[in-house]
């Protein structure tokens, strides 16, 4: 673990919104490469990230459309950047090619998905959470990422900080899902000092000369890197490839291979996941929410235990791998869950299937453009009570 | 002597021997042009362990494959973002983008404009074979009328572009178009697009002779690279306008352009000293590259 | 060779003499080399390689003078040539070509 770089950490306090605190995250965590393009709502985290690197150390480039902005950020990440896109829907849509290949080649990087209403343009200014499923199922093909959900600008900075941090760790493109209402509103952020920052370094692969093969695993399952220029004179691709990088057309490698880009994360799930719970112990019913709704759930929830019931609050700080083991386990314990989300039924279809009908699930839609009444979300709790 | 040899290929040294013999089919144009590459690299003197190659999808796409330097075999189309990527974090790297006409100029083409825009100090060698080989012979942006193709089976009808019009229009400081034939003059090109600073891009014209020479009836790939060096005419600096390549007609070739024109990374630097002086991070060294220049240009 | 006349630097002129090898199994059976080569050194053969291709066999070894062309022209990096032994370039210059009187 190495700690960050004070010319680049912003200590102090500060007025940000959501965005710029991303931004402020990266910096924090050491991104000097970001590719972006324009798209409401996420613009102004490229746009504090192209001010201040020209200072500070990095490259901003306004590539010419998302597709090329992702690649872009594989490309450097492989020449040796530490390095960030930043997108919401519909460029979330257009990356999702290339975040496969991320993915395929196993290379560390952030993707910032500032949520919108969705689908298709939908509604460029205002709220969404529609994008969850497509965040875990949006490339073709078998693999896992990472994907966090921060509630304040507070948290888009840290948690933009640990997607840096989990990508290095497990080689894995990892997405940080904020919504418009955290990338727009301006809250305290107070950003530490830099020697306070854990920087979880690039694995990279102490090989000689001539005996470095890209994906030779260990026990973790984790290979180590080597940059463009480091001597090695690897080869990787996007087809389905063997340790030695090559690619190799046979259902035996793919299986292996395939199994492993799984397993990384499926195995190490319980690690990476990250929940804060409130009232959960014996609780009747459990609220699963994320981002903006889990800070309306607040008043709902206050709510519904004014009225007596005994009700709990599980927000996901991770909302990729899902907490399969804590729904598994209350599953049997409470009466119901309920999932308020800005979509018409997302993270739900996941509670549900871990739920295996051993509890009721209430989703309470809401299709986005601001946020729930929580009114309903109270009404959902006190009725999944009875 | 009908026996094999136990001695190393004179450019085994570049090349991924383990994995040959390679893909492409008999007669096919990529092998000599990969080996007029590999000529050019050694020629132009370049460190093995700096560069980077990049390719897309497709017959030429596989060249990352078989180059052994630090190589990536990207997505379709998507090869020239991903070497910007790789030479905006490493600005030393020698970054080389190999691919097929299909993936630059169709799917790849908004890369390609932009790339050539930006002047961004990366190398494009296409290989022009005019249609999509390893999908099974399906029409490209370079196909010319009335090819037949699996998707213009009735004969192709669109106007095919001028690569090197395409290219100069964007703003590309060095244009050249031999065929994979032209073996000596190729490699020379190869070389001056390889050391010349910002965005080169040579095209190679290259039979496919699986698909195209069978399906027009062209003969075997041999048949069709002695037709398009027989049927080429060499004229430097020709008009870019007018090089849109026909159906089995004249192809003009030769080095169309060579031109001065600051890099992307010039430009950036530049700029950013402008407007902040000493506090832009890389002030000291955009100062001395500029006087370098100065210098260069004095001497 | 055969001259009509000796030409008069006939002591300085060293005409290469070349060594042609072969890989084999990567020969594609493409007849480039046998096409190209200017001294018609190159046939194909009645043999085949691993992978079912006819692959070149030299016709007479003393012919080759090195200029490579088969080497550049193969697509499949197959063929290549060396300066052969003797009556190559470490010839010493006072011994004449062959067959020239």
């Amino acid at each position: 673990m190495a700690s960050a770089d004070p010319k680049r950490v912003l200590t102090g306090s500060h007025y940000l919104d959501g965005d710029h605190a991303c931004t402020e995250g990266a910096l924090s965590a050491g991104c000097d490469f970001v590719g972006g393009y324009p798209i409401t709502p996420s613009t102004e985290v490229v746009e504090r990230f192209a001010a201040r690197v020209p200072k500070v150390g990095g490259t901003f480039i306004q590539m010419e459309d998302e597709i090329a902005s992702i690649t872009a950020v594989l490309g450097a990440v492989w020449g040796g950047a530490k390095a960030m896109t930043v997108t919401s829907g519909p460029g979330f849509s257009l990356m999702m090619e290339n975040i496969g290949l991320g993915a395929m080649l196993e290379t560390p990087c952030v993707v910032v998905n500032v949520q919108r209403g969705g689908p298709s343009t939908g509604l460029p200014t205002m709220v969404g959470q529609s994008d969850i499923m497509q965040a875990r199922w949006g490339s073709h093909g078998d693999y896992e990422i990472i994907a966090l959900a921060p509630q304040s600008p507070q948290e888009a900075y840290y948690l933009t900080i640990d997607a840096f941090n989990l990508s290095e760790q497990y080689r894995v493109p990892v997405m940080v899902m904020l919504d418009e209402c955290i990338g727009h509103m301006t809250e305290r952020v107070v950003i530490p000092e830099a020697s306070e920052i854990e920087i979880t370094p690039r694995r990279m692969t102490d090989a000689a000369v001539g005996e470095y093969l890209p994906y030779k695993v260990g026990a973790d399952m984790i290979p180590a890197m080597a940059h463009a220029g480091d001597g090695h004179r690897y080869h990787v691709t996007g087809l389905t490839h063997d340790e030695r990088g090559y690619p190799v057309m046979s259902a035996e490698c793919h299986d292996g291979l395939v199994r492993r880009l799984c397993d990384k994360i499926r195995d190490n799930a319980d690690e990476i996941v990250r929940l804060e719970e409130d009232g959960v112990d014996g609780c009747e019913v459990a609220v699963i929410c994320y981002g903006i709704t889990s800070r309306v759930t607040r008043a709902a929830i206050d709510g519904a235990r004014a009225n007596g019931v005994k009700v709990g609050c599980i927000r996901l700080l991770t909302i990729w791998p899902f907490c399969e083991t804590r729904i598994r386990e209350l599953a049997p314990e409470v009466k119901a869950f309920v999932v308020p989300e800005i979509n018409y039924g997302q993270l739900s279809l996941e509670v549900e299937r871990c739920a295996a009908g051993q509890a009721k699930v209430t989703l309470v839609p809401h299709m986005g453009g601001n946020v729930h009444d929580p009114a309903d979300i109270q009404r959902a709790i006190e009725e999944a009570a009875r | 002597m009908t026996g094999t040899t136990h001695l190393e290929h004179p450019q085994a040294h570049l090349l991924r021997t383990d994995r040959f013999p390679h893909i492409w089919c008999p007669t096919c144009g990529i092998g000599t042009v990969l080996k007029c590459f590999i000529d050019a690299v050694d020629k132009a003197e370049l460190d093995y362990d700096r560069m980077a190659i990049v390719s897309g999808i497709g017959c030429t796409g596989r060249v990352a494959g078989y180059v052994k330097l630090d190589s990536y075999h990207t997505t379709h189309g998507r090869a020239i973002p991903f070497a910007t990527g790789l030479k905006l974090a490493n600005r030393d790297l020698k970054v080389v983008v190999f691919s097929g006409d299909g993936d630059l100029s169709a799917i790849g083409g908004n890369h390609l404009i932009h790339a050539a825009r930006r002047n961004m100090d990366i190398t494009v060698v296409c290989v022009n074979n005019f249609i999509y080989g390893m999908t099974g012979g399906q029409a490209a942006p370079t196909t010319p009328s009335p090819a037949n193709t699996s998707t213009t089976p009735h004969g192709a009808y669109e106007p095919p572009f001028s690569l090197p019009s395409l290219l100069e229009a964007c703003g590309a400081v060095y244009i050249a178009r031999w065929t994979s034939l032209h073996v000596r003059r190729l490699t020379k090109s190869l070389t001056e697009a390889l050391l010349k600073p910002g965005f080169s891009f040579v095209e190679a014209v290259a039979p496919c002779s699986t698909l195209y020479a069978r399906r027009n009836r062209l003969g075997t790939g041999f048949d069709l690279m002695k037709f398009y060096h027989d049927h080429s005419c060499i004229e430097h600096d020709a008009e870019t306008a007018k090089l849109a390549i026909d159906y089995q007609k004249t192809i003009k070739v030769g080095r169309f352009l060579d031109i001065e024109r600051p890099t992307w990374h010039q430009l950036n630097d530049r700029q950013h000293l402008d407007t902040l002086g000493d506090d832009y991070y890389r002030a000291a060294e955009a100062k001395a590259a500029q006087q370098e220049e100065v210098d260069h240009v004095e001497a | 060779m055969r001259y009509w006349r000796t030409p008069l630097d006939i002591q300085q002129i060293k005409i290469p003499k070349g060594e042609i090898h072969l890989i084999v199994d990567r020969c594609k059976g493409c007849e480039f080399c046998v096409e190209f080569c200017p001294r018609g050194v190159l046939r194909m053969s009645e043999a085949f390689n691993a992978k079912g291709y006819h692959y070149p066999e030299v016709i007479e070894q003393g012919k080759c003078v090195e200029c490579d062309l088969c080497e550049v022209i193969c697509p499949d990096f197959a063929i290549f040539c060396l300066p052969a032994e003797e009556g190559g370039a470490t010839q010493k210059p006072e011994e004449a070509p062959d067959g020239v009187s």
